[in-house]
């Protein structure tokens, strides 16, 4: 898979729906990332452009918050959630059998860009730890013999 | 200011008007099939049996008939998909999409379906009416009783209950008589630190500047913690209108709700809320006509925890980094764009119009000496009834363990209760009988933090748990100041020492010393509480460090390089189930009816057969 390259024309339409307002940088961040899953270089130069503001600023901002990746993902993101909840609940052997299952570490992607495993702290969904949510859709109670059927579900 | 658009109220009259047609139009009743639409049982599979539900009623056109309510999170996570029928409140726990057509059925009918009801581990008794449930009973849900009332998209909802009532109340007031209410009332921060709201209030009031900025702190960032985020899906409009109440005592014209990334449905549900709020006259320009101004705006996190501490926040609110910065100069004086700022918690500012409609001395009457009113806490880990609670503060730790959360599943030894987040501390067994309140975890070493509890029973690792911590906040440290910074890096590397049994004799020593620097020299709160996770498990489970330091044992059975796992051969059938579990083969099958064998050579310590095997055959030591 090549990542998607970013069109000009889209990021300016983000810029402008914010009114290219500085104080909006993480909102215009997060909606380029929902468009191309990562945030692609050629957009950070834009953005910094765009609303007037050095290219540290974006890059920091970019890089300091856990929501944005630099690097292109794969086409499922997993995370799986190590809220206290559920670590207390056994989530550290959940994210070591997914990683052993895609042979990837935390914030890696498996070769051929199907997967991207993240790991978030909490999701408010305690009750159902240790949680793992992939693409959005949540599965709860989560154990280390589960993972490889919840995997195979995803092509 | 704008033109006065349609369906805008212009009056508090108008307002009343209004809420009396809408109680007027419903009939109370008629049937209504409340079903949870939260975070917690959308991920249980709510989303197929509300679907349900609304086929089945269009197809047997019932739709007149019985209504169905899609609400937020009423508390009960461990049971859901959560369905409630009214007006009798029939609870029916753990429902499928596939037991909608006898739920419809049974309703028409009048009747009662048993095998949903929940049964009382107790009693062994099944319970009816969602009053009944010891879960229920022994809470006092101020706040969270509303949201099984409540669709939060539908603002008439809420006006029915009597909602923007304390609003319409606040702008016949002065604004010093709105503060001095809610200092009477004696309310405090619910977020974490516990400082008294008005005095804030009152702060930001007096400052000097152009314009004043109301915050409302939606970055829920404590693991364990969803009260926030169920109150802004539950009951976003109470969130709401307590701010704009803030805003008129303070003289605010602009707000924030600054929403943690991870949740989407509050960040929608807040945006909803706000459109209706705005067209109804309740926020906005001119709002009930009495020419106070007041708008808010969304602003989603980026995933970081350092931002729930306020000048984090409001530099992340700037489009910068969220670094804290000293604060010899409180927000309330200079905070967002350098002008005098007043932030509150969700909770806190949910707690506000209660204030305000009922009167302060209604309310003082509620919780501890010190602590008024009532606080939300989250229920998670290892216990039976894992959710949402509301008590009056000063209730004890026991009666929300036992009494509410009903104890600890699998029959296992309660070990401690961990309050307060990454900030917090662990709290004993034998710190029981303590009542929770801001001051009495103070004392206990601990906090109230944003109210996440969670349980942990004799499989959990006290070394362990304060690892994770110290890792959670190393990682989630900014980086500006030296002492959060590398101080955290060298506890944690002190941690998995010990975890990984290389601790040495001194190491409880340094962790203590390096703690004392932590607290007396960080920037920010998110350093000078770091150590408090270690210091409290310190305090009371000294003996658990000692074991993986001197025995090179972890008692928990979790630390993994301490721990081996064998095979009960009285208790092994032989069933295989763990040898097809096994990642490294280290497993073998003898046969039917025969112990397996484990190689410890091959064995990685992954703990696959421990979690498959049902019949406690593989031991953990």
């Amino acid at each position: 898979m090549t990542a998607t390259k970013p069109s000009q024309q889209k990021i300016t339409s983000i810029l402008d729906s914010y009114e290219r307002d500085k104080g909006m940088l993480v909102a215009i961040l997060q909606d380029i990332q929902a468009e191309y899953n990562y945030l692609p270089k050629e957009s950070l130069g834009q953005i910094s452009e765009g609303l007037d503001i050095p290219m540290t600023q974006v890059y920091s901002v970019a890089t300091f918050f856990k929501a944005f990746s630099l690097k292109p993902r794969g086409r499922h993101i997993i995370n799986v959630c190590l809220g206290t909840a559920c670590h207390v609940r056994g989530a550290g052997r959940v994210l070591d059998e997914i990683g052993r299952q895609l042979d990837i570490k935390p914030g890696e992607s498996t070769e051929d860009f199907k997967f991207t495993m993240e790991t978030v702290n909490c999701v408010g969904a305690c009750a159902l730890g240790p949680i793992v949510i992939i693409d959005g859709k949540y599965s709860g109670q989560m154990k280390t013999d589960r993972v490889k059927t919840l995997l195979e579900s995803y092509d | 200011m704008v033109k006065k658009s349609n369906g805008r109220l212009s009056s508090p009259q108008e307002l009343e008007a209004l809420r009396e047609s809408i109680i007027k139009s419903r009939d109370s009743s008629q049937s209504c099939i409340v079903i949870c639409g939260g975070t917690g049982c959308l991920a249980l599979g709510a989303e197929g049996v509300i679907a349900g539900f609304k086929r089945e009623l269009k197809e047997r056109r019932l739709e007149n008939k019985i209504s169905l309510r899609v609400t937020g999170c009423p508390g009960f996570c461990e049971r859901g998909p959560l369905v409630v029928i009214k007006p009798e409140n029939i609870l029916y726990q753990q429902v499928k999409a596939a037991d909608v057509d006898e739920i419809v059925s049974a309703t028409v009918k009048g009747s009662i379906i048993d095998r949903l009801l929940y049964v009382d581990p107790d009693t062994g008794k099944k319970i009816t009416y969602e009053s009944d449930v010891p879960f229920y009973k022994k809470q006092e849900r101020l706040l969270l009783g509303s949201n099984s009332n409540i669709d939060p998209n539908v603002i008439e909802d809420y006006l029915a209950l009597g909602g923007y009532a304390a609003l319409a109340k606040t702008l016949s007031m002065k604004s010093e008589a709105v503060i001095a209410e809610v200092k009477k009332a004696g309310l405090r921060g619910r977020g974490g630190g516990g400082f008294p709201a008005a005095v804030k209030w009152e702060t930001c009031r007096n400052a000097e500047g152009d314009t004043k900025y109301i915050i409302c702190n939606c970055d829920e960032g404590d693991p364990g913690a969803f009260m926030d985020r169920s109150l802004m899906e539950g009951n976003p409009h109470s969130v709401l209108e307590g701010m704009v109440i803030g805003a008129y005592a303070i003289g605010g014209h602009e707000g924030y709700i600054y929403v943690r990334n991870e949740y989407p449905l509050a960040v929608k549900n807040a945006r909803i809320a706000i459109e209706q709020a705005e067209k109804m006259g309740l926020l906005g320009e001119n709002i009930l006509g009495s020419g106070f101004d007041f708008s808010v705006t969304i602003s989603r996190g980026g995933g970081a925890f350092v931002c729930g501490e306020s000048t984090a926040l409001m530099a992340s609110l700037e489009g910068k980094v969220g670094e804290p910065r000293a604060k010899y100069v409180h927000t309330s004086e200079k905070g967002l764009w350098e002008q005098p700022t007043n932030l509150n918690n969700v909770e806190t500012w949910a707690n506000v119009p209660l204030i305000i409609k009922n009167g302060a001395d209604w309310y003082a009457q509620i919780g501890s000496p010190g602590s008024k009113g009532t606080k939300i806490f989250s229920l998670v880990g290892r216990i039976n009834n894992t959710g949402l609670i509301e008590v009056p503060m000063g209730v004890s730790l026991k009666d929300i363990i036992y009494g509410i959360g009903g104890g600890i599943p699998e029959g296992k030894k309660f070990k401690a209760v961990q309050t307060g987040g990454p900030s917090g501390g662990c709290i004993p067994e034998k710190l029981l009988d303590l009542p929770v309140d801001f001051d009495e975890l103070d004392k206990a070493g601990s906090m109230m933090g944003s109210g996440g509890m969670i349980i942990m029973d004799e499989n959990t690792c006290m070394v362990d748990i304060a690892k994770y911590f110290v890792n959670f906040l190393e990682g989630e440290s900014c980086g500006k100041c030296l002492p959060c910074r590398e101080g955290l890096k060298r506890m944690s590397q002190i941690l998995t020492d010990i975890t990984e049994g290389r601790g040495q004799e001194g190491d409880i020593e340094l962790l203590e010393r390096l703690s004392a620097t932590l607290i007396d020299t960080s920037l920010c709160a998110l350093g000078s509480t770091a150590p408090n996770p270690v210091l409290t498990t310190l305090r009371y489970f000294r003996d658990e460090y000692e074991a993986h330091i001197r025995d090179k044992r972890c008692p928990a059975g979790v630390c993994k390089e301490l721990v081996t796992y064998s095979i009960d051969k009285e208790k092994c059938p032989g069933c295989g189930l763990c040898v097809k579990a096994c990642p490294s083969e280290a497993i073998t099958d003898m046969g039917k009816k025969k112990p397996v064998v484990l190689d410890q050579e091959k064995c990685i310590k992954c703990g696959a057969c421990y979690d498959v095997c049902n019949l406690g055959a593989v031991i953990r030591k």
